[in-house]
């Protein structure tokens, strides 16, 4: 037991950390309400009014809501891409014994010590020849592949666990093989889905380096490059930054409040021994 | 299946039906990970000329990285800060998160709170954290130095990221403040594992709470500190946005804040102001990095593993 000097000295500090988290989210947020010289003048106050004028500005002047459809897009096909092809191997490997099953099995797991990052020049060259450079697609088929390795090893520890007698149980009853894995195996497997799907949407949603790389037009720009662009014209006027970054922070602080408890695990999935 | 393929025989069937499951996800790696990384190996061979290869270099393009400056003091410059960013990160990031955990697995009131404010920066777009930040450590306006100024500490006020003393440790604070939410989260899972009964009889005993830290907890985590040391480091030797976005392509100022990504990149890619983009020497970085992070990554791997059954 904690003596409750030693329970009061560690509740302070942490509430000390939180401030230090939370505070900064706060600021960005407030600011996003504030004109420019609001910030300079004083920046701790709260706003004078809670006027939307930063936030329509971004709404009506800049690319902002086609960057949101775009991140929308990409990061929605590429994780349905990458749970389809991933699961279905990890149910081979997980379900079947057959010759290479061990070597196909490490050849995913390779995937995930790999830096992708390093190898996109010839991502850059093979995009460019299949037509794919400054196209939402490419984009789809980098993060689809990337996103493999963690989806092979979660959902193959997940469907290891399933019970075999419920597979001979549909076989008796005269289940084919497409029927076991449909009507059986994914609806059991959702909550290691959420896990390998958060796992990667999120990094794949807050991605820079790929668009930087592979993508140029404005219209097919997800939002953190987006974001650049932006952040660049208005430069000089604060209030219009703050609230660029707050809207762009939003969509996923929102889920991640309601959801906090899937996120934690998703994201630390991996790291954290099941 | 059985609707698909009516006629066949048992015995093929299986075979072609696992062959079915494996082929999307095999494509899809081969094509875009495995290709593209052999390709970086046999294209840091070859001489470029823009998007073309124009000949055989042999070792050319790794001589230049390695021992020809200018390239080799800008690749050397940049392998020292990234270095610097690995060892400032274990220190500043992953020991407050160890404590942040030990302190929030006591389970005291709103430690729930803690743990999602905590967490709630590595969930937000490097992008966002960077711009943030370095409106925040703007010389004039920013809020650190407005804060200094407020609480009487005007003559501390300085400009973070202007001047090469203050401007990579500025970015090391802000990755730490971005990230230090998931050691934390890591190291809280490997405390909770530890089983009450042994630290209770440790406290009957009469070792006090830094005993039981050094002699149970820390040895009791090893792993966590395993996985927490490993993607600490190859996120240290990929560090590329938040440089990119908090100070520029060319790490300012006076390339005190470069760094092997963004080395590699103005390499691979180019910059604004001079144009010159080199697919060879580019490759031949991206190699030596992949390796770089490879070897010492799987050697650690094995010491850290053979550290946690000593412990």
């Amino acid at each position: 037991m904690l003596k409750p000097w030693q329970a009061a000295l560690y509740q302070a500090l942490l509430v000390m950390t939180s401030l230090v988290m939370l505070y900064p989210v706060a600021v960005m947020v407030l600011s996003a309400f504030k004109t420019t010289g609001e910030i300079y003048a004083s920046p701790f106050a709260l706003p004078e009014s809670f006027a939307l004028r930063n936030l329509a500005t971004i709404w009506h002047e800049t690319r902002f809501l086609a960057y949101l459809g775009n991140s929308l897009l990409v990061t929605a096909t590429s994780i349905a891409l990458m749970l389809a092809a991933g699961t279905l191997a990890a149910y081979a490997l997980a379900r079947y014994a057959f010759r290479g099953n061990e070597a196909i099995y490490l050849f995913f797991l390779a995937g995930l010590m790999v830096p992708l990052k390093l190898a996109v020049i010839p991502l850059f060259i093979e995009l460019r020849a299949l037509g794919l450079i400054d196209n939402r697609l490419g984009l789809v088929l980098v993060y689809a592949a990337i996103g493999l390795p963690s989806t092979v090893f979660i959902m193959t520890g997940f469907l290891r666990t399933i019970p075999a007698e419920l597979e001979e149980a549909a076989r008796i009853d005269g289940a084919g093989e497409g029927r076991i894995l449909f009507r059986i195996m994914l609806p059991l497997s959702r909550p290691a889905l959420v896990i390998a799907g958060i796992h990667n949407a999120v990094p794949i949603w807050n991605d820079f380096f790929f668009p930087l790389v592979l993508i140029q037009s404005d219209h097919a720009k997800t939002l953190p490059q987006g974001l650049t662009v932006f952040m660049g014209e208005y430069s000089t006027d604060w209030g219009v930054l703050f609230a660029g970054l707050t809207l762009s922070a939003l969509p996923l602080t929102l889920i991640y409040v309601a959801l906090s408890r899937q996120f934690i695990a998703g994201l630390t999935s991996g790291a954290v021994k099941g | 299946m059985g609707a698909f393929m009516p006629n066949m025989s048992p015995r093929l069937r299986r075979p072609l039906w696992i062959a079915l499951l494996l082929t999307p996800a095999l494509l899809l790696m081969i094509g875009f990970v495995t290709l593209p990384i052999l390709s970086a190996l046999v294209y840091a061979f070859y001489k470029w000329q823009g998007l073309a290869r124009i000949g055989f270099a042999g070792f050319e393009n790794f001589r230049l990285i390695l021992f020809q400056p200018p390239f080799s003091t800008w690749t050397y410059n940049a392998f020292f800060h990234n270095l610097i960013v690995f060892v400032s990160l274990m220190v500043v990031q992953n020991g407050t998160a160890f404590f942040l955990a030990w302190m929030l697995s006591k389970g005291l009131r709103l430690h729930r709170f803690h743990q999602v404010s905590l967490f709630l920066p590595v969930i937000l777009s490097t992008v966002i954290i960077g711009f943030l930040w370095k409106l925040f450590l703007n010389p004039l306006f920013g809020l650190v130095n407005q804060t200094l100024v407020a609480i009487g500490l005007a003559s501390w006020a300085q400009p973070w990221l202007g001047q090469p003393s203050t401007a990579l440790a500025s970015l090391i604070v802000v990755n730490a403040w971005h990230w230090v939410g998931f050691p934390t989260l890591v190291y809280l899972a490997a405390m909770q594992r530890i089983p009450r009964e042994i630290l209770e009889s440790a406290e009957i005993d009469g070792a006090g709470e830094w005993t039981r830290i050094r002699r149970i907890v820390w040895p009791l985590v090893a792993p966590a500190t395993t996985i927490v040391v490993i993607l600490t480091f190859i996120g240290s030797f990929n560090w590329f946005e938040l440089p990119y976005i908090m100070s520029g392509l060319e790490g300012p100022p006076f390339h005190s804040t470069d760094v092997l990504g963004l080395y590699f990149y103005r390499t691979a890619f180019g910059t604004v102001s001079a144009a010159l983009q080199d697919f060879g020497r580019g490759s031949a970085l991206a190699v030596l990095i992949f390796l770089f992070i490879l070897c010492i990554s799987a050697w650690w791997v094995r010491i850290l593993r053979r550290r946690e059954i000593d412990l």
